[in-house]
C-alpha cells in the first residue's frame, strides 16, 4: 500500500502540492485528475522519489521512499513520466530490456528475455521490437516506454499522462491494457489523466486535485458530478449515464 | 494493439564484435608500421624509443576516449566534452600556479610522480566543487551547465595567460613545454604511474558499464530503475577528472579530439552498450593518434602539429559518415 502523509512541495514559498495525505489501496486503477497546475505530476514524481519533498512522507509497503535504497524500491514501484527522451540509439527491445535492470543489473538472463517478450506482446509491439525508438511515431514510442515500465514487473505502476500523443484507438487500448494489468496481473496502477471521461469509465478510484490539494476522492459516481466538476474546473458540464458509463459533456 | 502498418522486422543488427575486431586489426597494422617504417640503426634503441612513444599514444587515446564517452553519457549530450567544459584548462592553470608559486626549477626537479599525484588530487577537488553543483543544483539545465563550463574554461585560460605574463621568461619556457600537446616529449617518468592510474580507473569504469547504459536514457528513468543517481554521477565525474589529469600530465591538453572520437564511435557501433562503444572509441582514438603521429613524422617531417592532422582527417571522415546518412 502507498501511504502519503502531509506531502508538500513548495517553490520559493509557493506551495505546488499542499499537504496531501491519502492511502492508495492495493490492486485497482486510480486516476488522478484536475486542472492544469493542480500538482498532479508533481505529486506523482514525489511518490516515485524523482522529486524531493519539501515536507511530508511517502511509504510504499512501509518503506520510506526517501530512505529506501533505490534498487529495493525499483522492484516495488515503477514510474513513467511525460517526456522521455534519449540520445542513445536504442531499439524497442533494448529499451524494454532496461525494465529488467533492477532484477538483473544489466546481465539479461533467459528469464529476463521471457519477461521482455511478454511486455512487448502485452503492448502489441512485436512487429516493432527491432526498430530504433527514434524512428517511431510518438504513440509507438509511448507504448515502448510503457512496455519498459511493465517489464520492470513491479506491483505499483505510476504513469504520468500515458495517453499523451495517442490517438483514440491507442488511447482506448492503453486504458484497457491498464485494466488488464490490474485484473490479470494484480497490479496497482496510478495514472494521471486529462480526459475525465477516461477516468470515469476505467478507474476504480478517482483523486481530483485542485491548487495542490486533494479536493475530492472516491469512486467515479461520487466524484464525477456536475457540481464537483464545476467547482474545480469552473465550467458547466452535464454528466450523462450512457450505456452504464458516466460521460461528461464539456465540448460545447 | 497490433500495428497494421508496422514495417517488417529488419534483419538482426550487425555484430558489434566485428566492428571492434576490424578496428583492432587496423590498430595492429598501424602499430607495426609505426614501429618499423623508416627504421635505421640500432633496433634495440629504436624499439625502446618508439615503444615508449607508442605506449603513451595508446594510454592517452584510451584516456581521452573513455573520459569523453563517460562525460557525454552523464550529461546526456553528444556535444559536450571535458575539454569544452574546461577540464584541461583547469589542469594547465594548476601547473602555472605551481610554477608561479614555487618557481620553474623547483617544479621541474620535484619528484614527477609526487607532482602528478598532487596535481590530480587538487584537480579532483576543484572539479568536484565546481562541476558538482551543476549536476545537483536546483536547476538542472543543460544549457546552464554548458554555459558555465565554457565561461569557466575561458576564465581558467585567461588566468593562465595572466600568470604567464607575471613570471620569469625562463620559467615561462618551462611552462610552455608542459602546455603544448606533443608526443615527441612524453613525460616518460610518469608513464608507469599513469598506466597504474588508468588501470585502476578502468577497473571501476568497466564494472559501471551496465549502470551507465541506464544513465544514458535519462535521470528520471535511471532513478526509476533503481540507480543511485547522485553517487553514480559523482563516481563518473571523479573518473573523468582522473582520466583527463592523466592524459594532460602525459602530453599536455589533447582532449581536442575526444568529441570526434566519441561521435565516430556512436556512428559506427551497432549497439548502445558502453561495453561496445568504449572499445570502439578507444580504438578509433588509437588509430587517430598513431596514424596522425606517423603522418607527422614521416610525411610532414614535424612541420605541422598532431592536432591539425587529426582534426583535418577525422573531420573529413566524420562529415562523410554524416553525409552517408548513418548519423541521427
Amino acid at each position: 500500500m502507498i501511504k502519503l502523509n502531509q506531502v508538500t512541495k513548495t517553490y520559493d514559498g509557493t506551495p505546488v502540492v499542499d499537504s496531501v495525505s491519502l492511502d492508495l489501496p492495493r490492486q485497482g486503477l486510480t486516476a488522478i485528475i484536475g486542472p492544469n497546475g493542480a500538482g498532479k505530476s508533481t505529486l506523482l514524481s514525489m511518490v516515485a522519489r524523482l522529486l524531493p519533498m519539501s515536507a511530508g512522507t511517502v511509504t510504499v509497503d512501509g518503506l520510506d521512499v526517501t530512505k529506501t535504497p533505490g534498487d529495493t524500491l525499483a522492484k516495488k514501484l515503477a514510474i513513467l513520466r511525460q517526456d522521455n527522451h534519449t540520445s542513445a540509439r536504442l531499439t524497442v527491445r533494448d529499451l524494454v530490456g532496461f525494465g529488467r535492470f533492477p532484477h538483473s543489473k544489466g546481465r539479461l538472463t533467459s528469464a529476463d528475455a521471457e519477461k521482455i517478450d511478454e511486455a512487448i506482446a502485452f503492448l502489441g509491439l512485436d512487429a516493432l521490437q527491432h526498430r530504433f525508438i527514434d524512428e517511431l511515431s510518438g504513440g509507438q514510442r509511448q507504448r515502448a516506454y510503457v512496455a519498459m515500465v511493465l517489464c520492470q514487473d513491479t506491483e505499483f505502476v505510476l504513469l504520468d499522462e500515458p495517453l499523451n500523443s495517442l490517438d483514440m484507438k491507442h488511447a482506448v487500448g492503453m486504458m484497457k491494457l491498464m485494466r488488464r494489468a490490474v485484473t490479470e496481473l494484480g497490479k496497482t496502477v496510478v495514472v494521471v489523466l486529462h480526459d475525465i471521461n477516461f477516468a470515469s469509465c476505467y478507474a476504480d478510484h478517482i483523486l481530483l486535485m485542485q491548487d495542490g490539494r486533494l479536493a475530492h476522492a472516491g469512486p467515479p459516481v461520487d466524484v464525477i458530478t456536475p457540481e464537483i466538476i464545476k467547482s474545480v474546473y469552473d465550467i458547466d458540464i452535464a454528466v450523462h449515464s450512457i450505456a452504464g458509463q458516466l460521460i461528461s459533456v464539456y465540448y460545447a | 494493439m497490433p500495428d497494421a502498418l508496422a514495417a517488417p522486422v529488419p534483419a538482426p543488427l550487425r555484430n558489434p564484435t566485428i566492428v571492434i575486431a576490424v578496428l583492432a586489426a587496423v590498430t595492429g597494422l598501424l602499430i607495426l608500421g609505426f614501429m618499423t617504417i623508416g627504421a635505421r640503426g640500432d633496433w634495440s634503441f629504436i624499439l625502446a624509443f618508439r615503444g615508449r612513444k607508442l605506449f603513451a599514444l595508446l594510454l592517452v587515446g584510451y584516456a581521452v576516449a573513455l573520459s569523453t564517452v563517460i562525460f557525454q553519457t552523464i550529461t546526456q549530450n553528444r556535444i559536450l566534452t571535458p575539454a569544452i567544459m574546461g577540464f584541461d584548462a583547469l589542469f594547465v592553470l594548476l601547473q602555472s600556479v605551481l610554477v608561479f608559486l614555487f618557481g620553474g626549477l623547483a617544479v621541474l626537479t620535484f619528484n614527477a610522480q609526487a607532482m602528478f599525484a598532487i596535481e590530480t588530487l587538487v584537480m579532483s577537488a576543484f572539479a568536484a566543487l565546481i562541476y558538482g553543483f551543476l549536476f545537483f543544483g536546483a536547476r538542472r539545465s543543460l544549457h546552464l551547465v554548458m554555459l558555465v563550463g565554457i565561461v569557466l574554461g575561458t576564465l581558467f585560460r585567461s588566468l593562465t595567460d595572466f600568470l604567464v605574463r607575471l613570471i620569469d621568461p625562463n620559467e615561462f619556457a618551462t611552462l610552455q613545454d608542459m602546455f603544448y600537446a606533443g608526443f615527441n616529449a612524453v613525460e616518460t617518468d610518469i608513464l608507469g604511474l599513469c598506466c597504474i592510474v588508468l588501470l585502476t580507473a578502468s577497473l571501476v569504469a568497466w564494472r559501471k558499464f551496465p549502470v551507465w547504459d541506464v544513465l544514458a536514457i535519462g535521470r528520471d528513468s535511471a532513478v526509476n530503475l533503481g540507480v543511485a543517481y547522485h553517487r553514480e554521477v559523482l563516481i563518473a565525474l571523479a573518473l573523468v577528472t582522473l582520466l583527463v589529469s592523466t592524459s594532460t600530465a602525459l602530453v599536455g591538453p589533447v582532449t581536442f579530439f575526444g568529441l570526434l572520437v566519441a561521435n565516430l564511435a556512436y556512428l559506427i557501433t551497432p549497439s548502445h552498450k558502453h561495453i561496445h562503444i568504449v572499445p570502439v572509441a578507444a580504438l578509433i582514438a588509437a588509430i587517430c593518434l598513431i596514424g596522425g603521429q606517423m603522418l607527422l613524422e614521416r610525411v610532414f617531417a614535424f612541420n605541422t602539429s598532431l592536432s591539425i592532422i587529426i582534426e583535418f582527417a577525422g573531420g573529413i571522415v566524420f562529415i562523410l559518415l554524416l553525409l552517408r546518412g548513418k548519423a541521427r
